[in-house]
């Protein structure tokens, strides 16, 4: 499913190498979780993928299904099947909830050939996943993320996920924020969307979102490497003794 | 005091190729618009007022040459029912406008104002103008009420079932157009006018409305995609106590707009809403001049402008609101904010509170700023193309401005009118 090859990755206005050398592949149908310290370079891991700006790719790969993704621009990628939940979803003034979710539906069923969703149908879908997360009309009629809870602007990326039907979802850190009700709703809604034809790249800080997302692979990211992967054990090792005690023994 | 020397001369030449029409009536108040022109003199680029906006092609005798433009679209506001006054350069055509019999209103044209004697419009016509000239001059409205050669007077006695719509036909590409309207909206009356259209090559249009008690006006105008065409306008509008005006302009194209707002609310508890949706491209420079004057208790104002500016186009804000000494309970609020796409363009706003109450809430904001990266990001990595992410951004930050129309399918025009100039620009 995807693919990643000994990524460089550098700030491209400053000298200031980020990622040093990732490797990783997420099959189909799995959970892989990344976990590491504060500044290790989890977001720009998913950032890169996802095709933000300032970053320069400096050396190696990353491959969605055998196909660069790195030279795509971001909508593309969206449309490949790339989707990432951000850790800070963006407030978008102006612009309902509603009428960016068909946009976006649209917009990628266009770019791959695919007919549009119809109004009616559009509108269904919304609504059932919406009732699962727990998300009223009201926050669908609003504009993007404005004046959601930390809690509801998390939900609604999944939402929108739910939506898109990704074939590789990044979740960057959904969890925080997040209180133990909402994330359980949350990882219900991840675990609905688990499935054979589907990767997942679950991002965390803490093993305790990786108690109702259970992963295949966990791997430790630290100094923009990956300096360990193991099972689900590894999550709890990092819970009881910290990352010093894994870091100290990978040195 | 004499003039100088440079607007003088431009005064005379302008004032050379003009003729004082022949309407009995109006002739006094023609006259004394004149002789306040003669004393004020028209706009130079020295004038403060004029500071971001050069008037000279407004104030020259002859009206710079402007292409009629023919839009391969259905004209605006054509769904509505609705009754149709239409104007071509800038006179009426009773050929392609509907008969001016509609219930709860009277429509004249303004050289029927002396034989049909019209009392109220004979005391409105040129009032509000002469009285909106001071603090501030605006010579170009007192020229217009001295030398329209056409208009109509509108009284308005109840709730009108349909809008008035103005079409203004742009035909000759020399043509050179002064409007003077005049519009009573009378005690507990309603009506909604719309307008549409570039008018003329070069047009000077003047509104004076006046709503008595418990009154109610929309005005929506759009003005026209003409890109060559020039526009000078003004609205003077008087507020009783408990009358309610909201208006709002859409600007598309044209080389040169300057829209002046003068609202006077001179009874408690009345409301004016004034707002603004502006899109340039290149050759583009648009001026919105707003003054705002509370003079009476409980009074709300609220100035929305909104402008997109690309490709070295220019936005002029100049807002103010002037709240008199015993205005108390003033609720003023003004926003103007302009969307820069490129560094070419540029936005000058010059808001200004200037208050002699003490128990008010006023607040006003300007911000000038580039799309928001992360808010196109973010639509983009959700798989909406980059053109298409930075339309919805841009309808977005517009928004605010056509929330001001009350009415969802005029707004809903507005917004496809809007829609279709970002579409052309993909
Ligand atoms: N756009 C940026 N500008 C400056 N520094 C950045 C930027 N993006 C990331 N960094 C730096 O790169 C490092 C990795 O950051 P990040 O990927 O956000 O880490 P994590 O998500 O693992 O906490 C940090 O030191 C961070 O400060
Ligand atoms: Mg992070």
């Amino acid at each position: 499913m995807l693919e990643i090859k000994n990524l460089h990755v550098k700030l491209e206005d400053e000298e200031k190498q980020i990622l040093k050398g990732v490797d990783l592949k997420v099959e189909a149908g799995k959970v892989h979780a990344i976990m590491g310290p504060n500044g290790s370079g989890k977001s720009t891991l998913s950032y890169v993928l996802s095709g933000r700006d300032g970053y320069e790719v400096t050396e190696g790969s990353a491959e969605l299904e055998g196909e660069d993704i790195l030279e795509m621009e971001p909508e593309e990628r969206a449309a490949a099947g790339m989707f990432l939940a951000f850790q800070y979803p963006v407030e978008i003034p102006g612009v309902g909830n509603m009428t960016f979710l068909r946009t976006a539906v649209n917009a990628q069923r266009k770019a791959r050939g695919e007919e549009e969703l119809s109004a009616s149908d559009f509108l269904k879908e919304v609504r059932a996943k919406a009732k699962t997360l727990k998300i009223d009309a009201e926050m669908l009629k609003r504009p993007v993320n404005v004046g959601f809870s930390g809690g509801e602007k998390k939900r609604n990326e999944i939402l929108q996920m739910a939506m898109l039907e990704p074939k590789l979802c990044i979740l960057d850190e959904t969890d925080s924020g997040l209180d133990v009700d909402a994330m359980k709703l949350v990882a219900e809604g991840v675990n609905a969307l688990r499935d054979e034809g589907r990767g997942f790249l679950v991002i965390t800080h803490y093993q305790r979102l990786l108690d109702h997302i259970k992963p295949d692979v966990v791997h430790i990211l630290a100094g923009g490497r990956i300096v360990k992967t193991g099972g689900p054990e590894l999550a709890l090792e990092v819970e009881n003794n910290g990352y010093a005690g894994i870091l100290a023994e990978e040195a | 005091m004499a003039l100088p020397e440079v607007k003088q001369s431009a005064t005379e030449a302008r004032l050379m190729a003009l003729t004082l029409p022949e309407s009995g009536c109006l002739k006094a108040a023609r006259q004394a618009a004149l002789s306040r022109v003669q004393t004020m003199g028209l706009p130079s680029r020295r004038d403060e007022y004029w500071k971001y906006t050069k008037p000279d092609t407004l104030v020259q005798a002859e009206a710079p040459k402007a292409a009629v433009f023919h839009a391969d679209e259905t004209p605006m506001f054509n769904a509505f029912e609705r009754l149709n006054i239409v104007f071509v350069d800038g006179v009426f055509d009773a050929e392609a406008s509907d008969d001016l019999e509609l219930e709860g209103l009277t429509i004249d044209r303004i050289e029927d104002i002396c034989c049909k004697d019209i009392h109220w419009a004979k005391d409105l016509y040129g009032v509000l103008e002469a009285r909106g000239q001071t603090p501030v001059e605006r010579p170009l409205a007192a020229l217009n009420t001295a030398f329209a050669s056409d208009g109509v007077a509108i009284r308005v006695t109840g709730k009108v079932s349909k809008p008035l719509n103005f079409t203004y036909v742009h035909s000759d590409d020399n043509s050179d157009a002064i409007l003077h309207h005049v519009i009573r909206v009378e005690s507990g009356a309603e009506v909604t006018i719309l307008e549409n259209g570039p008018a003329a090559s070069r047009f000077n249009k003047c509104m004076e409305i006046d709503i008595a008690d418990g009154g109610t006006m929309h005005l929506v105008r759009a003005q026209g995609r003409d890109h060559e065409r020039r526009a000078a306008t003004h609205l003077f509008t008087r507020l009783g106590t408990e009358s309610v005006f909201k208006s709002f302009t859409l600007t598309v194209n044209g080389v040169l707009t300057r829209n002046e707002a003068v609202i006077e609310l001179t009874g408690d508890d009345a409301v004016a809403h004034i707002a603004g949706a502006c899109v340039g491209d290149g050759d583009f420079h648009h001026d919105d001049t707003v003054f705002i004057t509370h003079d009476a208790v409980n009074c709300e104002s609220r100035q929305v402008f909104k402008k997109v500016l690309r490709n070295g186009a220019t936005g002029v804000f100049q807002g103010k609101i002037l709240v008199k000494e015993g205005a108390q309970k003033t609720d003023g609020y003004q926003i103007s904010q302009s969307l820069l796409l490129d560094d070419d363009s540029q936005f000058l706003a010059k808001p200004e509170l200037e208050i002699y109450a003490d128990d008010v809430a006023c607040s006003h904001g300007s911000t000038s700023g580039a799309i928001d990266e992360e808010g196109l990001f973010y639509l983009r990595s959700r798989g909406v193309p980059h053109a298409e992410a930075t339309d919805l951004m841009t309808l977005a930050f517009l928004a605010e401005a056509v929330d001001e129309i009350e009415d969802g399918d005029i707004a809903a025009d507005i917004v496809s009118r809007l829609e279709g100039w970002l579409a052309r620009r993909r």
